[in-house]
């Protein structure tokens, strides 16, 4: 026997699968049983096979610094991550209900900004944003939304749990490699699928589609949708192709594009044919030279003004991101009751806004207890982790939060719950965070579940994938 | 469909039946010494004239060895290596990866990994037959898997277009050193073979064998192998697949359905034309290798036609 539940020990956190030393929980029973029956031999192979399964299956991510080997394989643990439908369910509409009073904020922000005349946040604390796009005034793209799709970051706490961590507006990634962690799974364990009645998630590019499909200016039956990225050395390429794959959709570069009369039309060997609606995976201020950042070489001048005339849909809409920011987080809840009246259904994580006073003093007072973040990074860079830092770097953020209250954000260190991954020896708890994708227009979509991700290193809470971190199939179960 | 996804496609497909007649070359070659009594110079230099990379790889190596050889040729960091061709194949399937059948890419991918590593155990005869014929049968796998699973439509015909014209290429390639190492022509019109007479037909029944052609040959030409009749067969017979003739006529046939293909169009006719209205015969006479040179120039100015007709986005 290789792995047993009776020597694995989860300690005081909520572990997901098995409660407390040789107890699963209900819906894992048969999952963990399973596990348990095969002897080392069958896990190597499978663990090996896995690996065979990525590499061929070319699943791969970019890390910048890598210099010349740009193309990385997929770090990728074997034990699935289960999640009971019911608590699931729950979650889904929360997720659905915090996208649509986060959409009602954007286009607010943008058209009228009621929501600076009622008092409910600082006009400041927006436009100041360096997300914030005054060229998007005025604007109303269709249903009103701007963040079509939106990758948000959950994570478990120590009762297990769903809190909201952060909400990625800009450009989430992550969505192909929850579907290829399926496709792996099923490679390479298709015994685990027996007895378990599991939510499918290869929907989600026919989703996708659908959506982008509605937000096309062209009434016609079949609408050009491309996939706008920013090239091989991106770092999330893979999953530009692969989505545009799926879909059906071109992959195209800046260069593949070209403005004229405020159309947006791509270069095609029969010459230039016109599209309609654009996923872009590019930031903002690379979109469009001549609007935004003039040195970018990834965007296309003009499109900027094609898509103020309504001539091409961007997903998602330029300016979404002002909402992309730790501080707006803060205020969510409250949107969701200024806007839907509605009580939220999913919790945020407990923050201390740096330039309110009292709060700020209780961050500075605490920086040893405290994770700080700064409001606008993405990818775990930035950030004070208190308890493990040393003096030197909590001086450091103290003067960065003195000069610069704006932009920092303290929360309590969140006991994140974990789960068994297949270890040298044997399995072993490791910490995860949870991101589901919810697709908006004039319906929402949210994934089954999402792309989780485990940081592979014992004790930490690091889950990037830049960073040392791997992934994990996720299955949300009925019964 | 984008020009850079068609350039892209066309390019991974030409780099990929490169690898495969690369491999090709190789293990005929290896299996002619077999054949070939010691006293018989057997030239390695003819593969670098092959492969059209005399310049790069006088660059590397001094002398043309078969280790230098199967080193150049398969694991060099270098244009004309079977792993860097890989590589690139890869490349450029790596970005297209939205209009290729999954299944082709990850053969493809395969193939890249395999040949990387065994790329190092090549320099041995036994490993590296084994290799090459392992390439050969995945890159014959990849072309199966595009065939069958891509539309007819414009990506189809770059991959069509692209394997095409390298085949041409290749086998015109391979006929110009087939003749230089057996038809001399010290005087006007004086023909001598050089190469000793007995091994003439092993010689070119490898040149067939090269291009799998050998039993075609024997079924449709029914004489004893010979080079007029060979050379006759791998440019100008329309029904073998890797004659000059056959994809000259698959290009000129698949391109009628892309937009702006007259010049193309114009040019692959004009090939054409100068492939079948030559006297093999007169040829040999006069010298093979003139004609070949001018038959490449119509294939560069081809290929050239369709980079700027389909690849250059117009501004």
């Amino acid at each position: 026997m290789q792995i047993d539940w009776q020597t694995y020990d989860p300690g005081a956190f909520h572990d997901e699968m098995i409660e407390r030393p040789g107890a699963p929980r209900p819906t894992a029973q048969q999952l963990a049983a399973y596990l348990e029956s095969l002897d080392r031999k069958d896990l190597d192979e499978k663990k090996l096979a896995a690996r065979l399964a990525i590499k061929t299956m070319g699943i791969s991510f970019t890390v910048y610094s890598d210099g010349q080997n740009i193309d990385r394989e997929w770090p990728f643990d074997l034990i699935p991550r289960v999640i009971p439908a019911r608590e699931w369910e729950v979650t889904r509409r929360g997720l659905e209900q915090r996208v649509r009073a986060l959409n009602c904020f954007i286009n607010d922000v943008y058209n009228g900004q009621k929501v600076f005349k009622d008092k409910i946040i600082d006009p400041e604390l927006i436009l100041d944003s360096v997300n914030f796009r005054p060229q998007c005034l005025g604007i109303e793209p269709r249903y009103g939304v701007w963040a079509h799709i939106c990758g948000t970051d959950l994570i478990r706490d120590e009762h297990g749990r769903f809190m909201v961590l952060e909400d990625n507006l800009r450009v989430p990634s992550g969505v192909s490699y929850m579907l290829e962690n399926r496709r792996v799974t099923k490679r390479v364990f298709p015994e685990l699928f027996e007895n378990y009645d599991i939510e499918p998630v290869t929907e989600y590019p026919q989703e996708l589609f659908d959506m982008l499909a509605s937000l096309s200016p062209r009434r016609q039956a079949f609408p050009e949708i491309v996939v706008l990225t920013p090239g091989i050395y991106n770092s999330a390429y893979f999953e530009h192709s692969y989505l545009a794959q799926r879909m059906g959709a071109e992959l195209v570069e800046g260069s593949d594009l070209v403005v004229e009369n405020d159309r947006v039309y791509m270069r095609n060997i029969g010459g230039l044919s016109q599209v309609d609606v654009i996923y872009r995976r590019i930031d903002d201020m690379f979109l469009d030279p001549a609007v935004f950042n003039p040195e970018s070489m990834l965007g296309v001048p003009g499109l900027f003004k094609a898509w103020v005339k309504g001539n091409v849909s961007l997903a998602n809409a330029p300016g979404a991101g002002v909402a992309d920011d730790k501080i707006v987080y803060t205020y969510v809840p409250e949107f969701i009751k200024y806007y839907l009246d509605e009580d939220p259904i999913l919790p945020n994580v407990p923050s201390y806004r740096c330039f309110k006073d009292k709060e700020r003093q209780h961050v500075l007072a605490n920086l040893d207890k405290l994770v700080v973040k700064p409001a606008n990074e993405s990818g775990g860079y930035g950030m004070l982790m208190g308890p493990q830092a040393s003096v030197a770097e909590r001086e450091e953020f103290a003067r960065k939060i003195k000069d610069n209250p704006r932009n920092y954000l303290g929360q309590p260190l969140i006991s994140l719950s974990t789960v068994p991954i297949l270890g040298e020896k044997a399995a072993e708890p490791r910490h995860v965070d949870l991101r589901p994708f919810i697709l908006q227009a004039a319906d929402s979509y949210v994934t089954p579940g999402g792309l989780t991700r485990v940081a592979l290193v014992k004790g930490s809470y690091v889950v990037n994938s830049s960073q040392g971190g791997g992934s994990k199939d996720t299955w949300v179960v009925m019964g | 469909m984008l020009s850079r996804v068609a350039e892209r496609i066309y390019w991974q497909a030409r780099y990929l039946e490169r690898v495969e007649n690369t491999a090709r070359l190789l293990n005929v070659f290896s299996n002619l010494l077999l054949d070939l009594p010691g006293r018989t110079k057997l030239g390695w230099r003819a593969l670098v004239r092959i492969t059209g990379t005399t310049e790069l790889f006088a660059t590397r190596y001094n002398i043309a060895t078969e280790s230098n050889l199967a080193q150049f040729l398969i694991a060099d960091d270098c244009d004309a290596s079977i792993c860097s061709m890989l590589s690139m194949a890869r490349e450029n399937a790596r970005t297209t990866r939205e209009v290729m059948p999954t299944e082709a890419f990850e053969r493809i991918n395969d193939l890249h990994y395999y040949a990387q590593s065994a790329a190092d155990s090549a320099a041995v005869r036994s490993a590296r037959n084994e290799m090459l014929e392992h390439t050969i049968e995945s890159a014959q796998q990849i072309f199966g898997m595009l065939a069958g699973a891509m539309s007819r439509d414009s990506g189809y015909t770059f991959v069509r277009m692209g394997r095409a014209l390298e085949r041409a290429d290749m086998v015109t390639r391979i006929v110009d050193v087939g003749a230089r190492k057996l038809f001399t022509h010290p005087g006007k019109g004086s023909v001598a073979p050089r190469f000793p007479e007995p091994y003439e037909g092993i010689l070119w029944m490898s040149v067939l064998r090269s291009q799998s052609a050998y039993q075609m040959y024997r079924q449709h030409v029914r004489r004893r192998v010979n080079g007029e009749d060979v050379v006759r067969f791998l440019l100008q017979d329309e029904e073998f697949p890797r004659a000059a003739i056959h994809n000259l006529t698959t290009i000129s046939k698949v391109l009628s359905k892309l937009p702006k293909n007259e010049e193309v169009a114009g040019l692959v006719d004009e090939a054409r034309r100068h492939v079948m209205q030559s006297q093999v015969a007169d040829l040999i006479e006069e010298g093979l290798t003139d004609y070949i040179d001018r038959l490449q120039i119509k294939f560069a100015a081809i290929h050239n036609a369709i980079t700027h007709t389909w690849f250059s986005p117009r501004n």
